[in-house]
């Protein structure tokens, strides 16, 4: 496999994505915006931002690339550049790939700017190594990404890939720690929370926000993410058809 | 030259879309090297018997083969080409940029961007987004992307639909020019005056073909001097 074409659908993704500044700005202004909001509402509680800012610093990427995926698969279906291009040599796997190392790049600009922010004004305090927090939230964002690619294949309309996103992302948002921890949940939440990565990343966000020398779990946790990220990405290359009714 | 191989052969095919018969067990040979025009009115099954020979399209039966091969098999991906009726390039990338793709996936080399660009009169357009140009400019930005790969079997569906006479006529000048290559072209039009600029003719109603033929011979056939009024003739036979 040559990696010009996985390598020209990135630059493509990426060119795309530059003719869009707006979008662009929402995704680098809205996860520092809404840390400073998160801050100052718990000012009366130390502790909370620190316990729900790192984590969440790596999860806006997961939600923020499940959006924008989803909708640019959408597009290319509905403008039948989709279809233009599984009659060309291309393989699917390359037109995914490139998907990923576009949105990859962007997520890791995303969590490098909301973490200057946090870290840098906003006084967040880990115990663990920053790169760290950057590298799970890039981690998140190829999770987010496969996610919307596989979820975009059963949306016929924008408007309903929007709906994915609080069906698909709510629930894990709810059920991975970030807002109650697992244990104090009903049992079946609790044992339902583990079959959704989300939590998996989450844990692994946790831990490196928590521990000063976080190692082998967190290691454990981002392969779970990365696992379900490259099944998803296999359902998602089942969806894309070369033959159509 | 019809002792040539053909270039295209649909054999028996068939293709039921919703419950609703769409090609009824249609046949044609596609001369190489040749024009062939495939007309009839909208609904008729012109773009459903394009996808069968580009091999998008899941046949209910009969076989489509090109240059050899079945239909839509791996090794004619870099030997065809497709234009879909609907431009199908990335309104938000300017025309250089999409043929700088397009000629990535394809590996292509990048010298031919400008000839691409030349042949489908686009040359002041090549750094403007393709957002903002109009529908006849879009279409021409999608036929460039096909031409890139020089491909054996150009498959075009409507490719002048919006376009000026002039820019009409030179595309057709451009089809002429490629068939006298060696390139194979199946146009798809609406337009019967377009049809007698065409080697072949393939005449396509309700699913099924009412004559295939040179135009003069089926001017002669139908004992009438223009096309519409042949088709016509056909129609009500």
């Amino acid at each position: 496999m040559s990696p010009r074409a996985p390598l020209a659908t990135a630059e493509r993704v990426l060119r795309q994505l530059r003719r869009d500044p707006r979008t662009l700005a929402l995704v680098l202004v809205v996860p520092p915006v809404l840390l400073t909001l998160f801050k100052y509402v718990f000012v009366d509680q130390p502790g909370t931002f620190d316990r729900i800012g790192g984590p969440l610093v790596g999860i806006f990427p997961f939600i923020v690339m499940f959006l924008i995926t989803s909708i640019a698969m959408l597009r290319e279906r509905t403008t039948g550049t989709l279809e233009r291009l599984m009659t060309l040599p291309l393989s699917k796997l390359d037109l995914l790939l490139g998907y990923g190392i576009a949105f990859a790049l962007l997520a890791a600009v995303q969590a490098a700017v909301a973490s200057a922010v946090a870290f840098g004004l906003l006084g967040l305090d880990v115990a663990g190594p920053t790169w760290l927090v950057i590298a799970l939230a890039v981690g998140n964002a190829i999770l987010g990404m496969s996610l919307g690619l596989f979820a975009s294949a059963f949306a016929r309309t924008e408007f309903q890939a929007v709906q994915f996103m609080p069906a698909l992302v709510f629930p894990q948002l709810l059920l991975c720690g970030l807002l109650a921890p697992r244990e104090r949940m009903a049992r079946v939440l609790e044992i339902t929370s583990y079959a959704m990565p989300l939590t998996w990343a989450y844990d692994a966000l946790a831990r490196a926000v928590t521990e000063r020398d976080p190692g082998v779990k967190v290691a454990r946790d981002a392969a779970i993410v990365l696992g379900v990220a490259l099944v998803s990405l296999g359902l998602a290359a089942t969806t894309l058809r070369r033959r159509t009714p | 030259m019809t002792t040539a191989v053909p270039a295209v052969v649909v054999d028996g095919l068939r293709v039921v879309r919703g419950g609703s018969v769409v090609l009824d067990t249609i046949s044609l040979r596609v001369q190489p090297g040749s024009v062939t025009g495939l007309l009839g009115p909208s609904g008729s099954g012109k773009t459903t018997l394009m996808r069968a020979i580009v091999g998008v399209q899941i046949l209910a039966g009969g076989a489509v083969t090109v240059l050899g091969l079945p239909a839509g098999s791996p090794r004619l991906r870099s030997r065809l080409g497709y234009v879909t009726q609907a431009p199908s390039v990335y309104g938000d990338l300017t025309v250089h940029e999409n043929l700088d793709y397009f000629a990535a996936v394809l590996g292509a080399p990048r010298a031919r961007l400008d000839a691409a660009i030349d042949t489908v009169g686009l040359e002041q357009f090549a750094d403007r987004v393709v957002r903002n140009l109009s529908g006849g400019q879009r279409s021409r930005v999608s036929l460039a992307t096909a031409l890139l790969g020089e491909p054996e079997v150009l498959v075009l569906d409507e490719p002048t639909v919006g376009l000026d006479p002039v820019l009409r006529r030179d595309l057709w000048d451009t089809f002429h020019a490629l068939a006298g290559r060696g390139t194979t072209l199946l146009v798809s039009s609406h337009v019967m005056d377009e049809a007698r600029r065409c080697d072949e003719i393939v005449l396509l109603r309700d699913g099924r073909i009412l004559a295939g033929k040179a135009p003069a011979g089926l001017l002669a056939e139908t004992g009438q001097t223009d096309l519409e009024a042949a088709f016509l003739a056909l129609v009500e036979r």
